[in-house]
């Protein structure tokens, strides 16, 4: 680990919350083209932000300290979780500072957080969302857990660094990578609050989960919120972009390389959040009782590719 | 040495303080029951940094039996633990009793026997002869049934000790028994000759058997549980904490003592049993800790998980070592000895915090407090650090045992056997199920204890609690946030036990420094804790500082929103049960729930919610009817002449004669 390394680190990190909000207008851009609308800039998300930043905040007599600490909670806790994911670079020493069970556990705390505020204003909304998030998050984690052990397990590391290296070593999909695959796009899109299980757009109360929680913040507080589901929208699109289609990511810190990777990352990503736009057009929000099937889904995948991987595919 | 002495003489003095004046219960008894548990903690550190072992002649026991005392590491390591947490209640406990004075409880007993409990306890960590382990464990069995009837104005408190009791004399028996398998080899009680003694395969499975049945009651795994989301509810909330927190524990010593210590060659059939008998109760205890709505049940059965959790870090340790996967088997093990302190930590603090609201604010229900962090801010700020720990998150400690066991698990491919690469990846989705559902459990039980709105005007009321409750629940909120943060410094004491119970440690778990922990190797897998909280103080800086001058500063406060129809009430905030009731229908299949509404003619309909443990019905009723026909069978002997009872007397005489002339 020497000094490139760590500068490159630290601009990796800053990157996260910078590049969050283009790829949220990107998939609302995309989704607004499928429907045949002109859609907003990709911009608009980070002006929405700067909007927010720039209004007063209203806080709820009832609410207590834990109310206004969460969004800061919030915000740190997914933000490093997104720094030990690799973006640009395999040579990343904050994965190494933070495994991948290490990510889940921080997006947990982020997570904990919100239900925990969702609660504390004392109004049904809150803990309706707050209920909805935790039965959600519930079943997905241990989807992501076992989606995530399989690639551990055939990269014999649960550092995502080394987990991208030994993939752009292995080169191929093998069928327990798929399954991983299939599993981690499902519990993405529960996790980051997307059609068929959520819905980011929605303005009645009774039909959301995400938006329920939060639905007492304003102001700045709403800011870092909603900044913070934008990097973990990103940390998920980074995760299935890098590990199952590593191509084009930098394993030196030379700037061509860097060029090459910034180029590939922003290439996958627009296929991904493309794909997303597709996927909430077609799709429509499913009664919160068929979540769990769906993620069910998930979760069966994802030991499906991990009892494959350890079944069919060792030694390999 | 002389650590040990103090930690006997102060628990016992302890005891007679009490037993002739109540009013010394604060002033003595529990300062002395403080200074026991510091002793112990001393002891254990002084046992563990020696590494080797230290014995002791008691002046007591029979002639041909002598009470030996032994303290190893193994020893040593639960004896840090049972002192910790010891140490917090005593001091907890000053403030605690005070409730009791005013009341019609009578007080000798408490002080007595929580004295006679820490012993028991002290001794079964201790003793190195199966006879004083039986005694001492007696001793710890009986005491603690008295705690649990403490209360025993109540008929369900008479009905959970009695149940107790019960559990505890099975589990009692089944120990005794696993003892005479082993001493039948070994021709001795004492330890180290069955230590010397290799029973073969099936007599040693017998004894594992035995074993793991005993231990297991008094552990709370499912389905031998049922006793404990009753009893330790129903005990004084200090003695709670230390039955949770400790005597559970005790059991995983006995566990340990006998299975990895005792009994000679492990099998990695038993670590399959082991496995899957705690992840089942990871799982049923995490889904029933859910559905409860009483504070204290909700803990109980949380423990049912946490035991779960250590006993599958158990089963992968013993998988692995009657694999010949040495570092392996010593990696597993030091996970599940890593939550065992941890559950000791973070579940006394938690039943600490239970007790505080039952103190102030009278109340275990969970659908009828709210608000109660404006009004008890520092017991609600320790309640929030144990239920971050107890969910696994980091970078409190709950997550780097709960890590470590899932870095264990994931080496399974070092395994050849195909069933036990299939089934410890499945143990591991158990346990990441169980840990995300905990997360769902605590988020519900401080959402509605502590936030929202007061639903009883009795909790709106509530006061600080005194001082030197606050101090015991600091201790061990302090004690969660250094073993989160430091685990290479804990684990390198913790390693010591595989050191001198496997001969094998883990070389490379702070090969690199205090500030990482790399259980295998740093290529494999690496967290480290500082550093995590390092960047989020720092990242959290930056945040508040970019916020504070780029942002608009003013904050104005203002109702809640309403929808624009009536103002909200606390009646119209989500309940436990309404928390619960997304998961309930999910994993209803589960649990046996009954649900619906009864509307009688004319009266008011009324909503209908009971949630019962399937092991009642499934394991509980047939073996008391199993019992209860064999009875029917014995009272046919009973016809009430003298003579009927005189001549089955002379026939069992003789029959007896007969066998031992054989």
């Amino acid at each position: 680990m020497n000094a490139a390394d760590t500068v490159l680190a630290v601009a990796q990190a800053l990157l996260w919350p910078l590049a969050a909000p283009l790829l949220v207008g990107w998939v609302r851009k995309a989704k607004a083209m499928l429907q045949n609308r002109r859609g907003a800039s990709v911009l608009q998300p980070a002006r929405n932000l700067g909007k927010l930043f720039a209004k007063e905040t209203r806080v709820a007599h009832t609410a207590s300290p834990l109310f206004r600490v969460t969004p800061y909670i919030v915000f740190t806790a997914t933000w490093l979780a997104a720094a030990a994911v690799p973006l640009l670079s395999t040579r990343l020493p904050t994965s190494a500072l933070a495994d991948v069970i290490v990510v889940a556990g921080l997006l947990g705390l982020a997570r904990f957080f919100l239900a925990l505020a969702g609660m504390d204003v004392g109004t049904a909304f809150g803990g309706m969302g707050a209920s909805r998030e935790m039965m959600v998050s519930g079943l997905a984690e241990p989807a992501l857990l076992m989606a995530v052990f399989t690639l551990a397990m055939s990269a014999h590391s649960t550092n995502l660094s080394s987990v991208v290296d030994h993939q752009l070593a292995g080169g191929t999909l093998l069928p327990s990578m798929l399954f991983a695959l299939g599993s981690l796009i499902l519990v993405a899109v529960a996790e980051t609050g997307r059609l068929p299980i959520d819905n980011p757009t929605t303005h009645l109360e009774l039909t959301m989960i995400h938006e329920a929680m939060i639905l007492e913040y304003s102001g700045r507080h709403l800011a870092l919120l909603e900044w913070a589901a934008q990097i973990r929208l990103l940390l998920y699109g980074a995760l299935i972009a890098n590990v199952f289609f590593p191509w084009g990511i930098a394993t030196t810190a030379q700037p061509l390389a860097l060029g090459i990777a910034v180029g590939a990352l922003a290439g996958k990503l627009l296929v991904l959040g493309a794909a997303l736009a597709v996927g909430e057009t077609v799709l429509v929000k499913k009664r919160l009782f068929q979540a769990p099937a769906f993620l069910n889904l998930a979760f069966l995948f994802a030991l499906i590719g991990l009892l494959s991987h350890v079944i069919l595919e060792q030694g390999m | 040495m002389a650590a040990l002495g103090l930690a006997l003489a102060s628990s016992l003095a302890g005891l007679f303080a009490t037993a002739r004046r109540p009013a010394l219960l604060r002033g003595l008894s529990l300062p002395l029951f403080a200074l026991s548990g510091l002793a112990a903690l001393a002891c254990g550190l002084l046992a563990l940094a020696d590494g080797g072992s230290i014995t002791l002649q008691l002046p007591l026991g029979l002639p041909w039996l002598p009470w030996q005392l032994r303290l190893d590491a193994l020893s040593g390591f639960f004896l840090v633990l049972l002192g910790a947490l010891t140490l917090a209640v005593g001091i907890y406990g000053v403030g605690y009793v005070r409730d009791f004075e005013r009341g019609r409880d009578q007080l000798p007993p408490l002080g007595a026997f929580s004295g006679l409990f820490l012993l028991g306890m002290e001794l079964v960590l201790m003793a190195d002869g199966a006879y004083l382990f039986m005694v001492a464990w007696e001793l710890m069995t009986l005491s603690s049934y008295f705690l649990v009837a403490f209360q025993h104005d109540n008929a369900a408190n008479r009905r959970a000790a009695f149940l107790y009791l019960l559990m505890g004399h099975i589990s009692g028996l089944c120990i005794l028994l696993a003892f005479g398998v082993l001493a039948s080899f070994s021709g001795s009680f004492a330890f180290a000759a069955m230590r010397a003694a290799h029973p073969d395969f099936l007599w040693a499975s017998v004894a594992f058997a035995l074993a793991f049945t005993g231990f297991g009651i008094k552990a709370g795994l499912v389905p031998v549980h049922a006793w404990l989301p009753e009893a330790h509810p129903a005990a004084p909330s200090h003695i709670s904490a230390l039955m949770s927190g400790a005597m559970l524990k005790v059991a995983v010593y006995g566990f340990l003592r006998v299975v990895f210590d005792l009994i000679g060659p492990l099998h990695w059939q038993w670590g399959v049993v082991v496995l899957t008998v705690g992840s089942l109760s990871a799982l049923l205890g995490v889904l029933l800790a859910l559905m409860q709505t009483d504070l204290k049940r909700l803990l109980a059965y949380s423990s049912v998980e946490n035991l779960g959790i250590v006993f599958i870090g158990l089963g992968l340790s013993l998988i692995f070592l009657g694999t010949g996967h040495r570092l392996l088997g010593a990696l597993a093990l030091v996970a599940a000895l890593y939550h065992a302190l941890n559950h000791a930590l973070f579940k006394g603090l938690l039943f600490m915090g239970a007790g505080a609201i039952l103190h102030s604010a009278h109340e275990r229900d969970l659908d009828r407090m709210g608000g109660l962090l404006r009004r008890m801010p520092w017991t609600g700020t320790f309640f929030l650090i144990g239920s971050l720990a107890i969910s696994g998150l980091p970078p409190l400690n709950g997550f780097v045992s709960e890590w470590f066991t899932f870095q264990a698990a994931l080496q399974t491919w070092q395994l050849h056997s195909g069933l036990l690469r299939t089934l410890i990846p499945v143990a591991a989705a158990v346990l990441a199920l169980s840990a995300a559902l905990a997360a769902a459990a605590f988020v519900k039980a401080y959402g509605v204890a502590f936030l929202g709105r007061a639903r009883t005007r009795q909790v709106r009321r509530a006061r600080q609690v005194p001082v030197n409750m606050r101090v015991g629940q600091g201790l061990l909120a302090l004690g969660c946030l250094a073993a989160g943060v430091f685990p290479s410094t804990v684990i390198a004491w913790i390693v010591r036990v595989p050191q001198s119970l496997l001969g094998s440690g883990l070389p490379q778990a702070g090969a690199q420094g205090w500030l990482w922990l790399t259980p295998v190797s740093p290529t494999t897998a690496s967290y480290s804790a500082p550093g995590v909280l390092l960047a989020l103080l720092v990242l959290a800086g930056l945040t508040a500082w970019l916020v504070h001058w780029g942002a608009v500063r003013r904050v104005r406060r203002s109702d809640a929103w309403d929808c624009g129809l009536a103002p909200p009430t606390p009646r119209m905030q989500y309940t436990a049960t309404g928390f619960a009731q997304p998961l309930r229908r999910v994993f209803g299949a589960w649990l046996r729930v009954d649900e619906g509404v009864d509307a009688g003619e004319g009266a008011t309909p009324r909503h209908r919610l009971q949630i019962t443990d399937r092991s009642w019905a499934l394991f509980y009723a047939p073996v008391v009817r199993v019992l209860d026909r064999l009875t029917r069978l014995v009272t046919r002997m009973q016809a009430g002449h003298l003579r009927v009872y005189l001549a089955w007397t002379l026939g069992t005489l003789l029959l007896l004669l007969w066998v031992v002339t054989l």
